[in-house]
């Protein structure tokens, strides 16, 4: 009985100070880790960057299965935070359950596809980022064979792969594309070992640059290409500096910066569906001190001539989720 | 003779072991830096301080209920099945099929044909090893355990393939239609003038669950079968020797047991999801041995313990979300839980019946 009591003594103690509805922004990191020096990472570095430059704070937690989602999302929404920002597409369909339940709030999805009012929906012209690490992948190749390593096998990967194959080929209509997927559910996000294995196994095949669209699992790609002597290409945030002089370049996918800006806005977000391409900086390929020596004048001129075109929409880049499907590379 | 009071037995040691339990945990908690105080408030606000914690509290105590039920009905035949896992897995699958492709016009239909789907395939899982062991003697843990994974392997390939609809990028399968939609606890209470939070998940299968406790009890106290099941569990020779055949208590006990793992989809799929997702079991499988070790068998302890796990399991989401209590605390809670109900009932129960005896002779 006493153990009751007190059970009933902090329920009333604690109560009081329930009601308070706080506003501050939230952040849910989808399967895959919040440290996996990708994806996750970049969302992560955004919010920070926003917490160090005004002073608030925010919400966070990782997602550690599949069927957690929908609880997160409603634990933030009964607790008051606003916005709630999502990283990956699997979040798509809890956002479409739950934020219909809470119309003050807004919900955004980082790669998702939601339709109601109060979801953004923010995406990333990633077939065109791809296309110029593509570029630079066939220009630094010497074999003439590429690789190209996904995460989980969905359409956003693939749109990668298709961006960064017709970047291959538009260099050298020649080149060879080795593609492969690391798997089919979430955990290939995070597979590191298998990401090596995959590599080991391009090498053996001729690749002499293999580009990781993985998330977590590319940390074992750029591992394995830095041991085995070769290039990578490393994916959404700059990852040059994990093997200095080894990678070749990172497509970036700015998600820091979605979610930087997503934050600022705060209460005041707007909804609607937000590209993020290359004239606005939302996609590009990382060049600093890290991988000066391996990027050309002449690599760098080819790829920021190829960026103006498609900019100034001379060069169109075929998007794979157009229509499922890529002229230059079969899955 | 009695050593001591039943409800010494059936209410103390459990109390005092949990009490072990939760004062070990606070010292973890303490040695990670954070206040074990204010994490033990936090459990109880989130978990019971409101209808929504409530909601979901009940939510995570059905699922446990009937994983709980399944290894307890086992445990009256010494049989250890420690695959509610992989039999709850493929109850997911029966829940799914029957949802998505049959009609059907109102939800306690569906509900019942969904019951009976979920336990069909529940059963199935469990039938091979139950034969296993029965006909050849392959040990029952093993064979369950390594099912688990077969089940695990199975839905994979099921929801990254034919179950996936097309365009979709998630591995799951489509939302089933809305008729199939089973009331919440919001929906039943407020006919009622309840007011219920609308945003958790517990439902109706609440509701069922309790209904399988009593079940349970009347199989297994009530019944022939239950006799000779409990008969079976405390001496086979004696059994046999009674005319009761192992192989058919062995096979029927596994298929009783894996049909009730395999009904706590209605919850975790029809209730909450409405969709089979991967994972969508969530460790509940593993957790109902623990439930049906503290709980001691018994449907009434099992739902007991159900609720407890059920408020450990949201009380630790609850800790993830607001501290840098990591969620994989909770599992040490929970480790230390079964340790001192399960392993080391000894330790609280000698002591304990030296006290009893002593007071005892006083009296005398």
């Amino acid at each position: 009985m006493t153990l009751m009591q007190k059970f009933l003594g902090a329920v009333a103690a604690t109560a009081l100070s329930a009601g308070a509805a706080l506003a501050e922004p939230a952040l849910i990191f989808d399967l895959g880790g919040k440290f996996d020096k990708s994806f996750n990472e970049a969302a992560f570095n955004g919010a920070e960057r926003w917490a160090k430059e005004t002073g608030g704070t925010y919400l966070e937690t990782v997602m550690q299965s599949e069927a957690q989602r929908e609880q997160a999302l409603r634990r933030f929404a009964e607790a008051g935070a606003n916005p709630i920002v999502t990283t990956g597409f699997a979040m798509s369909d809890p956002i479409a359950q739950v934020a219909p339940d809470y119309p003050d709030t807004m919900f955004v999805t980082i790669d998702g596809w939601v339709d109601l009012p109060n979801v953004k929906v923010i995406g990333f012209t990633e077939h065109e980022g791809s296309y110029l690490v593509g570029m630079m992948a066939a220009m630094a190749s010497k074999s003439g064979t590429v690789g190209f390593i996904g995460g989980m096998d969905v359409p956003l990967i693939r749109k990668f792969a298709c961006g960064y194959a017709q970047g291959v080929k538009a260099v050298n209509a020649d080149a060879n594309i080795i593609a492969n997927m690391t798997g089919t559910t979430p955990s290939a996000w995070n597979d590191p070992v298998k990401g090596s294995e995959l590599t080991l196994s391009q090498i053996g095949q001729g690749a002499d640059v293999v580009y990781a669209a993985a998330g977590g699992t590319g940390v074992g790609v750029l591992q394995t290409a830095a041991d085995e002597g070769i290039l990578s290409i490393g994916v959404d945030s700059n990852q040059n500096h994990l093997h200095p002089g080894k990678v070749l370049t990172s497509m970036l996918k700015r998600v820091d910066v979605a979610v930087y800006n997503v934050m600022m806005a705060g209460t005041e977000l707007q909804p609607g569906i937000e590209v993020l391409d290359l004239a606005a900086e939302g996609v590009g390929y990382a060049l600093d001190e890290n991988n000066a020596a391996l990027v050309s004048d002449e690599m760098k001129a080819a790829v920021d001539a190829a960026r103006e075109k498609i900019i100034a929409g001379e060069l169109a880049v075929h998007d794979y989720t157009s229509d499922d499907s890529c002229p230059v590379l079969t899955f | 003779m009695e050593r001591m009071p039943k409800w010494a037995d059936v209410v103390l040691i459990p109390l005092i072991s949990l009490l072990l339990a939760a004062v070990i945990s606070g010292l973890v908690i303490l040695a990670i830096g954070e206040d074990p105080i204010n994490a033990l408030n936090l459990m109880v606000k989130g978990a019971l301080g409101s209808t929504y914690g409530w909601g979901y509290t009940l939510y995570y105590a059905t699922n446990f209920l009937f994983t709980g039920l399944a290894v307890a009905v086992a445990f009256h035949a010494r049989l250890f099945n420690i695959g509610g896992e992989g039999q709850a897995m493929l109850g997911g699958l029966g829940v799914a099929l029957v949802c998505l492709y049959l009609p059907w016009p109102h939800w306690s239909l569906a509900l019942i044909a969904a019951s009976v789907g979920a336990a069909l395939f529940g059963a199935a899982w469990a039938f091979l090893p139950a034969i296993l062991q029965a006909r050849r003697g392959s040990h029952i843990v093993i064979t369950t355990i390594m099912f688990n994974f077969i089940a695990a392997a199975f839905l994979n390939w099921l929801l990254v393939g034919p179950l996936k609809p097309r365009g979709a990028m998630d591995p799951s399968t489509a939302r089933f239609p809305e008729a199939v939609h089973l009331p919440s606890l919001h929906e039943i209470l407020a006919p009622l003038g309840i007011s219920f939070s609308k945003a958790a998940p517990a439902n109706v299968s609440f509701l069922v669950g309790i209904l399988a406790c009593i079940l349970v009890w009347v199989l297994i106290w009530r019944t022939r079968l239950g006799y000779e099941i409990r008969a079976f569990g405390h001496s086979e020779p004696a059994a046999r020797y009674a005319g009761i055949s192992p192989t058919k208590i062995t096979v029927i006990t596994m298929l009783i047991s894996g049909g009730l793992a395999g009904m706590m989809a209605i919850n975790n799929v029809m209730g909450e999801a409405e969709r089979l997702v991967l994972n969508a079991t969530e460790g509940a499988g593993f957790i109902g041995i623990a439930v049906a070790l503290m709980g001691r068998s018994h449907p009434f302890g099992v739902f007991l313990a159900a609720i407890l796990f059920g408020f450990l399991y949201q009380g630790g989401a609850e800790l993830a979300l607001w501290t840098n209590i990591p969620r994989e605390l909770i599992i040490v809670i929970q480790a230390l839980v079964i340790l001192f109900t399960g392993a080391l009932d000894n330790m609280v129960r000698m002591p304990l019946e030296r006290l009893f005896m002593a007071l005892r002779r006083r009296r005398a």
